[in-house]
C-alpha cells in the first residue's frame, strides 16, 4: 500500500438524509480525483459503541487487515445527546496497478433515546442489497434488536459477558433471528481443525469413541470459548450434555454420557493474558493421552501411551492475534458456519 | 478386530470445517536445491505452516545431486524461505518446519539413494506411530521424471500400506505428443492415475478459479455463452519483458510450448466447458477433455493459415532501448525459436461451432496482461441514424482479466450527454481487489495442499495432457520443419503484422 487519501464531511445537528447525500458526494469527489477508485463492495458493518470507548473500537477495526467491511457505520452513544452529529470519510488506499481501495466510514453521534429505533438512522446509510453485520460490543441490546430489522448477521464476542451461561443464552437469543458470528467460537477454530486433523487417520479415529476425559484450558476470562469447544465435541460425538459444576477456583467439571461410556469434562481457567484457549488434554479409557498447548511455532503436542512412552512434536501455525480475530469475524460474516448453532445448544446444556 | 473397533464410516469432527484435514504427510522434493524449490515450493510450504494448514504431522525431505549435510540443507531452506516468502517469517514456525528436515544426496538413478530415502521415510512413520502419506514432488529437469518414477517403483516406494502415496510432476509434461505419451506410459507403469498430480500452476491461481465462479455462479451470462451470441474470443498472455537470462531453457521451448500448450489451453477449456455435474476432480476434467477433443488438430497444410510465429527484434520497451531476441545472451545464431505465437482454433461442438478462438502470447510486447476477451455479436438492427448516432455503437465486449489486475469489464453502449442521440462505448469495470482486498495465496500453496489431500481437480489428467499435445503437436512439428528466419516484431509493440492474417471476417486483435 502507498498513499491514503481522504475526503471528509462533517455536520452538527444533521439528518440521515444529509449524511447519505454527503456519502454520495464524497464518492463522486474521490472517484473524480482517482479514476482507479472503483467501488466494489461486499459488506456493511454497523457498530453501536460507547462514545468513550470508540477510539478502542476504531483501533480494532484498523487492524482487521484485508478482511475489511466495505462500509462501516459507527453509532457512538453519548449520554444526554438528543441530536445527531456526523462525520463521513471516504478514503482510498492506492495499491499496485493504479487501483484504489475504498473505505467508507460514517460516524454518527447518537443519544440513548435514539437506540430503540436506531435502524431508522442507519438504514439510509448502508449499501442496499449487501449483507449487513450488526455489532454492539458495549451492550445496548435494544439497539441490536432494532438493527436486526435490516441486518442479516450479528457479530458477538461471547467472552464479553461476565457470566458464561448468560453469554450463551444471549447468543441463542439471536440465533433464531440472524446468522451469528461469535468471536469466541472463532477463537476455537484452529483447535477444532487440529483435533479433526489429528483424529482423521483411521488408526486414530476409533480413539474418539473411547474418550474418557477431556480437559480444556482457557484464559480465565474466556470460559465461553471452552464451553463452545466442548459443545462442538458433544454435538459431533453424540454426547448428552449435562450441567458442569463450578468449583471455587473457577474450574468447571462434570460428566456427560457418551454412546459407550461416560466422559469426564473439565474447564480449567489459567492466566493466559489474551482471550481464548490455551490447551487441551484428551484421555481414552485405554490410557492414551493427547495434549495440545499453545507454544512457540504452533501447538506443542504430546501423545502418551499407556506404557508411559511419549511422543512430542509441534503442530505448526502462527497466532493470528486479536486483530486477526475481528478480521476473521468479518470474513465469516460472508460465510455461514452450520456448526455454531448445534455447538451453542450443546454448550448451553453444559453451562 | 471386533465390531466395536471397526473403522468408523467417517471422521465425525471434520463436518463443515473450512479447512479439511490432511493426512500426516512426508513431502519429498526431488530437485530440492533447484530454483523452483527455492523460489516457490519452500516458501509455499512455509506459508502453509504459518497458516496452520499443513497436516498435524509433516516432514520434509530434499533429494538432489549436490552433497549437503542435513543442517546445511535446513539452513539453505531457511534462507530461501526468508528471501522469497510472501509474508514476514515467524522464526518459531520456520524452526518447527525445518527441525526434522532431512536431505538425501544422490543421482536420480542411484538405487542406494532410494534405499536411504526409504529408510528415512520409515523412520518418520515409526516416530509418528502411524504410516504417513508420502508425496513425491518432481521438481527436476523433465528428463529425470521417468528416471525418478522408475526408481521409486523399483524401491517399492510407489505404494505404502495404510497411507497414500502421491506423485506430483512439474511441467513441462513432454515437449511433444509422443513424449507426453511416453511419459504417461512410464509414470502409469508405476503409479495409478489417481496417484499422479501433473502441475499446471495456472490452475492454482485464484484468478483462474474465479473463471469457474464467474461462469457457473452467475446465471446472467450462461444463456449468452454460445455461438448464437458470441462472435469471437481472444485469449492473450503477453509479457513486456524479454527472455532475460533464460535463453538456455527458452530457446529449447519457445512461446507455444512455454504457454500455449498448457496455460492457454487450460483457459480455453475452462471458458468453453459445459457445466460439470459436480466440482469433483473427474467431473471437471471430463468436461475439459471434451472441449479439447472438439478441437481439430490442424494438418501441416493448415498450420500456416491458422498460426503465426515470430521473434522480437530491437525496439523500445518501457522507454529503454531493447535488444532483439537474436542479440540476447545465449541465443544460438541460427535460432528459429518463436517468442511470439498466435493461432486460431475452432471448438467443433454444438455450443461453439463457428466461433473463432484466437490465442496469442509473446515476450517483449507492449504490456504485461493475461486476459480473455469475449466479443458479442452486434445488435441485429441499428435503430439510431447513421449520421453520427450509430457510428459509436460497437459490439459488447466482456473482458476477464487474470493479471495484472484481476477483474471483469463489460463495454456497453451509452448515450453521450447532449441533445443528439450519439452512442459511444463505456466500460463497466469490476476489480476483485477492490472488493476483497485480496492477498491471494500463491498458486503453489493451494496446489501442494490439494495434492497432499488427494484432490486432483486443479491438476492435469493424463488424457487431458495428451489432448493438449494432440492440438499443438502438428503446429510444433510443422514449424520445426519450416526454415527460418522468422518474422520479427519490434520490441514494445503489439506483435507482428503477420498475426493479422489468421483473423477471419472483420475481426481485429485487441490492443495489448
Amino acid at each position: 500500500m502507498s498513499d491514503k487519501h481522504d475526503s471528509v464531511w462533517s455536520a452538527r445537528d444533521t439528518t440521515p438524509e444529509a449524511i447519505e447525500r454527503a456519502l454520495r458526494e464524497l464518492l463522486v469527489e474521490r472517484h473524480a480525483e482517482e479514476p482507479g477508485a472503483a467501488p466494489a463492495r461486499v459488506l456493511n458493518l454497523v457498530a453501536v459503541v460507547d462514545r468513550e470507548w470508540s477510539g478502542e473500537i476504531a483501533n480494532r477495526l484498523r487492524r482487521v487487515g484485508r478482511f475489511h467491511p466495505s462500509r462501516t457505520v459507527i453509532c457512538q452513544v453519548e449520554p444526554g445527546r438528543t441530536q445527531l452529529d456526523a462525520t463521513v470519510s471516504v478514503a482510498t488506499d492506492e495499491v499496485t496497478g493504479g487501483l484504489s481501495l475504498i473505505h467508507e466510514l460514517v460516524i454518527v453521534n447518537v443519544g440513548p433515546q435514539h437506540l430503540p429505533h436506531i435502524e431508522s438512522i442507519v438504514d439510509p446509510l448502508v449499501v442496499t442489497d449487501l449483507p449487513t453485520v450488526a455489532w454492539s460490543p458495549h451492550g445496548y441490546p435494544e439497539a441490536l434488536d432494532a438493527l436486526l430489522h435490516n441486518s442479516q448477521i450479528v457479530l458477538l464476542d461471547s467472552i464479553d459477558e461476565p457470566e458464561a451461561a448468560d453469554a450463551l443464552r444471549r447468543a441463542a437469543h439471536f440465533v433464531d433471528r440472524a446468522v451469528v458470528v461469535d468471536l469466541a467460537w472463532l477463537r476455537s477454530t484452529p483447535w477444532r481443525e487440529r483435533l479433526a486433523a489429528y483424529f482423521d487417520p483411521p488408526v486414530l479415529r476409533n480413539e474418539l469413541r473411547r474418550l474418557s476425559e477431556v480437559t480444556i484450558r482457557h484464559d480465565a476470562g474466556s470460559p465461553v470459548a471452552g464451553l463452545l469447544l466442548l459443545g462442538w465435541l458433544a454435538d459431533r460425538l453424540g454426547w448428552e450434555p449435562s450441567t458442569l459444576l463450578q468449583a471455587p477456583s473457577g474450574a468447571m467439571s462434570g460428566t456427560v454420557r457418551a454412546r459407550r461410556e461416560d466422559v469426564h469434562l473439565t474447564l480449567e481457567p489459567i492466566d493466559l493474558g489474551v482471550p481464548g484457549l490455551s490447551g487441551l488434554t484428551l484421555r481414552t479409557a485405554d490410557g492414551v493421552c493427547v495434549s495440545m498447548d499453545r507454544g512457540a511455532g504452533g501447538l506443542h503436542a504430546v501423545r502418551s501411551e499407556r506404557d508411559g512412552t511419549e511422543d512430542r512434536w509441534t503442530i505448526m501455525g502462527a497466532s493470528r492475534g486479536e486483530g486477526g480475530i475481528l478480521g476473521e469475524g468479518i470474513r465469516q460474516a460472508l460465510l455461514r458456519d452450520p456448526l455454531y448453532q448445534p455447538a451453542l445448544s450443546a454448550a448451553i446444556g453444559l453451562a | 478386530m471386533s465390531a466395536a473397533d471397526a473403522e468408523p464410516p467417517s471422521n465425525p469432527l471434520d463436518k463443515a470445517l473450512e479447512r479439511l484435514p490432511v493426512h500426516p504427510t512426508t513431502l519429498v522434493i526431488f530437485g530440492a536445491s533447484g530454483d523452483l524449490a527455492k523460489r516457490k515450493l519452500l516458501p509455499a510450504l512455509y506459508n502453509l505452516a504459518h497458516e496452520g494448514a499443513l497436516p498435524v504431522r509433516f516432514n520434509l525431505v530434499g533429494m538432489s545431486r549436490g552433497e549437503l549435510r542435513d543442517d546445511v540443507f535446513r539452513e539453505e531452506c531457511a534462507e530461501a524461505i526468508r528471501r522469497f516468502s510472501r509474508r514476514a517469517v515467524d522464526d518459531a514456525v520456520l524452526a518447527a518446519l525445518l527441525v526434522d528436515a532431512r536431505y538425501v544426496q544422490g543421482n536420480f538413478d542411484d538405487e542406494q539413494a532410494y534405499a536411504t530415502l526409504g529408510s528415512i521415510l520409515d523412520d518418520y512413520d515409526a516416530t509418528a506411530g502411524q504410516p504417513m502419506a508420502r508425496a513425491f514432488y518432481l521438481s527436476t529437469a523433465p528428463g529425470f521424471f521417468p528416471v525418478i518414477v522408475g526408481e521409486l517403483g523399483r524401491a517399492g516406494l510407489a505404494t505404502h500400506e495404510g497411507a497414500k502415496v502421491r506423485c506430483v510432476i512439474e511441467k513441462p509434461f513432454g515437449t511433444s505428443l509422443a513424449e507426453a505419451k511416453d511419459l504417461n506410459r512410464d509414470v502409469l507403469a508405476v503409479f495409478g492415475e489417481e496417484q499422479v498430480f501433473r502441475i499446471d500452476h495456472y490452475l492454482g491461481k485464484e484468478t483462474v478459479q474465479n473463471l469457474l465462479a464467474f461462469r457457473f455462479a452467475n446465471g446472467m451470462f450462461e444463456p449468452l455463452w454460445n455461438r448464437n451470441f458470441i462472435d469471437n474470443v481472444q485469449i492473450t498472455a503477453s509479457e513486456d519483458i524479454g527472455i532475460g537470462t533464460r535463453a538456455g531453457y527458452y530457446d529449447g521451448a519457445g512461446a507455444l510450448r512455454d504457454l500455449v500448450q498448457n496455460h492457454m489451453l487450460q483457459l480455453l477449456t475452462l471458458l468453453c466447458m459445459e457445466p460439470p455435474v459436480s466440482f469433483t476432480a473427474d467431473d471437471v476434467r471430463d468436461e475439459k477433455v471434451k472441449v479439447l477433443h472438439a478441437i481439430a488438430a490442424p494438418t501441416s497444410d493448415e498450420v500456416p493459415e491458422m498460426s503465426v510465429r515470430a521473434q522480437y527484434g530491437t525496439g523500445v520497451s518501457a522507454g529503454e532501448d531493447a535488444l532483439g531476441y537474436m542479440d540476447e545472451d545465449g541465443v544460438p545464431a541460427d535460432s528459429n525459436t518463436e517468442t511470439y505465437a498466435a493461432m486460431r482454433l475452432s471448438v467443433r461442438n454444438w455450443r461453439w461451432s463457428g466461433v473463432p478462438f484466437y490465442l496469442r502470447t509473446g515476450k517483449r510486447l507492449a504490456r504485461k496482461v493475461t486476459e480473455i476477451a469475449i466479443t458479442f455479436k452486434p445488435v441485429p438492427h441499428m435503430a439510431f441514424d447513421e449520421d453520427g448516432g450509430s457510428a459509436g455503437v460497437l459490439p459488447n465486449v466482456l473482458v476477464m482479466t487474470l493479471q495484472p489486475n484481476e477483474g471483469v469489464s463489460l463495454s456497453l453502449g451509452a448515450k453521450i450527454p447532449g441533445t443528439r442521440m450519439r452512442i459511444r462505448p463505456v466500460m463497466m469495470e469490476f476489480l476483485y481487489g477492490t472488493a476483497f482486498l485480496s492477498q491471494s495465496p500463491e498458486a503453489y500453496e493451494r496446489l501442494i495442499l490439494d495434492a497432499m489431500r488427494g484432490d486432483a481437480t486443479l491438476f492435469t489428467r493424463n488424457d487431458e495432457v495428451e489432448e493438449q499435445w494432440r492440438v499443438c503437436d502438428p503446429i510444433v512439428s510443422t514449424w520445426a520443419q519450416t526454415p527460418g528466419p522468422l518474422p520479427t516484431y519490434e520490441s514494445g509493440s503489439q506483435g507482428p503484422a503477420e498475426a493479422d492474417a489468421i483473423l477471419v471476417d472483420e475481426d481485429r486483435w485487441r490492443a495489448i
